[in-house]
């Protein structure tokens, strides 16, 4: 198992489109976190794009205390799709190229070679999370002494169960990637369906159950977009009203984190009994 | 001489098309097998099978003394089916590297098969930059990589220019050589006859022969062309069996006595103007053996 993970870990480390894919979700969580409020902070109330927001509120939600929201505040939709995409460029890759049969033929068991892929990608989000918290806080330690902010920071146990909450809501639509991945055979497919469905699909059910079948509500809380907005919202100190999109208190903190760790064993046994069962041909 | 691949009775069903139909097949240890047949013959599947990358139909199969696929078998064999498919965005190192790390191999093995397949100058270069022979050698490096006790090899020279064929028909043949049973499955019948031990023939998914080349080939023959050919092939049938090959006549028979052919033919006025023993090729074989085969189907 140790082989196959340092296999699965060189292919990554070694794969331009991790980084690129690791790039953009570090760049978008800054310019939404940090570059746009701090821009709007700097031009004042008049600045149309701050709503009315005290301009000390704005630099609040920057300061070291607010770190976690502005890590994984944009997690449940523009990260979690990168995850996704992830995933499927990864588990997807090895049919598309070939490579399959190749390490298939080699001494591990198929189960043994899923299982350090999984492991190796659940490494690698840990780095994506890790990553992008350092960019955050440094971000946020500049701007607290450009402004003579506070530079409280949260607890230890905050900030681990923040960013274990984030790792988790990226590994559910990771695992969603490859899921989709293995069923097709694929790259394209999976990237084109799972996009779809965290930046459409689930968004247009809860809008339509919402004001029209306000009865099956209880199905999009079973959703993992919805889930995973719940997540973050839980560990983080967002109020409903300055929660990016996709963040929100639909179901409680243990509930979202029990469905979306159901989500993970569920992606990851259909990946695992199809690839044991499947012919490659 | 326990075999090391035994098959028997092996069939594989993709819903109503029927790859492999009731193949039987014995590899022995140290041999290098050839394994012929035209393309779609059902020999990619078959080798799949071997490998364990899919499951068979029905049917008995035995690698190794073991099950297809089970981790003990294939960490003793090395294979290469189909066209070489490696990482395109890792150098060659690489991609040895971490098949290196999946089978458990030392990074000096890494080096030899390098070596041992001329690619060690280019190893940190990357895959995707590869011409299709330096890819096929990529390929046989990564067999070798566990330094196996069966390699199986899926149409090794595909796309090879002429000098790579014959630089791989000579790795191959080494392979033999240095104790490995080598299983090579070809639709290239010269390349078959130059490098293997034994040879079986698949057509429409069935076994049609299997053999050692030298039986295959059978007895020499005298090819002979001469003028007029209905009185000399007449006079021919005293010597031995005789059958027209495009415009010659062919004879079984002893090659001593191939000048005794010539003076009888000439002393009956017969103009000889070609004589000479000749092997059949394992080509003329296959054809008849797979074009007898599409009769009967037919």
């Amino acid at each position: 198992m140790l082989g196959s993970y340092r296999a699965e870990m060189l292919k990554l480390r070694k794969r331009s489109a991790v980084w690129v894919l690791f790039g953009a979700g570090l760049v978008l969580s800054l310019i939404f976190g940090y570059l746009l409020p701090y821009l709007s902070y700097t031009t004042g109330d008049e600045n149309p794009s701050t709503g009315g927001v005290p301009r000390a509120e704005v630099l609040r939600g920057m300061l070291p205390e607010r770190v976690i929201d502005n890590t994984i505040g944009g997690y449940p939709i523009f990260a979690g799709a990168l995850a996704l995409v992830l995933g499927a460029i990864v588990i997807g890759g090895e049919y598309t190229w070939g490579t399959l049969k190749t390490i298939l033929t080699q001494r591990p068991r198929r189960g043994t070679i899923l299982g350090a892929q999984f492991l190796a990608l659940g490494t690698m989000i840990a780095l994506w999370v890790l990553g992008i918290f350092i960019a955050c806080a440094l971000c946020s330690v500049g701007i607290a002494a450009a402004e003579s902010g506070s530079m409280t920071w949260p607890s230890i146990g905050t900030l681990a169960q923040g960013l274990t909450g984030g790792w988790l809501v990226l590994m559910t639509w990771c695992l969603a990637g490859a899921v989709l991945a293995v069923a097709f055979r694929n790259v394209a497919l999976p990237i084109g369906l799972g996009v779809v469905w965290i930046l459409g699909i689930e968004t247009l059910l809860a809008g339509v159950v919402s004001s029209l079948l306000p009865g099956l509500k209880w199905l999009t809380n079973t959703l993992p977009g919805t889930n995973a907005g719940s997540l973050v919202f839980s560990v983080t100190g967002m109020g409903s009203s300055d929660a990016p999109p996709g963040v929100r208190d639909a179901v409680g903190g243990g509930r979202a984190l029990l469905t979306l760790f159901a989500y993970c064993a569920v992606f990851a046994a259909l990946s695992l009994w199809t690839t044991r069962r499947r012919d490659v041909t | 001489m326990d075999a090391l691949v035994e098959i028997s009775g092996l069939t594989k069903r993709y819903g109503d098309t029927l790859a492999v139909d009731g193949v039987d097949l014995t590899v022995l240890p140290g041999e290098v097998y050839g394994f012929l047949g035209p393309n779609g013959a059902g020999k990619t599947t078959t080798l799949r099978i071997l490998t364990g990358l899919i499951a068979p139909t029905s049917g008995d199969v035995r690698v190794l003394g073991g099950k297809p696929g089970q981790a003990d078998v294939l960490g003793r064999t090395g294979s290469m089916i189909e066209s070489p498919a490696f990482y395109p965005y890792l150098s060659g190192l690489d991609n040895l590297r971490l098949l290196a790390e999946y089978a458990g191999v030392s990074r000096r093995r890494i080096d030899e098969v390098l070596e041992l397949v001329d690619l060690a100058d280019r190893a940190q270069d990357r895959f995707s930059t590869y011409s299709l022979g330096m890819k096929q050698r990529l390929g046989v490096a990564a067999a070798l990589l566990k330094d196996p006790e069966l390699v199986i090899l899926d149409e090794p020279t595909n796309g090879l220019d002429p000098v790579g064929m014959r630089d791989m028909r000579r790795l191959i043949r080494e392979l033999g050589t240095g104790g490995r049973t080598v299983v090579l499955s070809s639709h290239l019948l010269g390349e078959v006859q130059q490098i293997c031990d034994r040879v079986g023939i698949i057509n429409s998914g069935r076994m049609v022969a299997e053999h050692n080349v030298e039986e295959l080939r059978g007895e020499q023959e005298l090819v002979v062309r001469a003028d007029p050919k209905d009185r000399a092939q007449a006079i021919l049938t005293r010597f031995g069996n005789v059958h027209q090959y495009d415009d010659t006549l062919r004879v079984t028979v002893d090659p001593a006595r191939a000048a005794e052919v010539n003076s009888v033919l000439v002393g009956a006025g017969i103009a000889v103007s070609e004589l000479h023993m000749t092997e059949r090729a394992l080509e003329d074989i296959f054809f008849e053996l797979t074009t007898e085969e599409k009769a009967d189907v037919g």
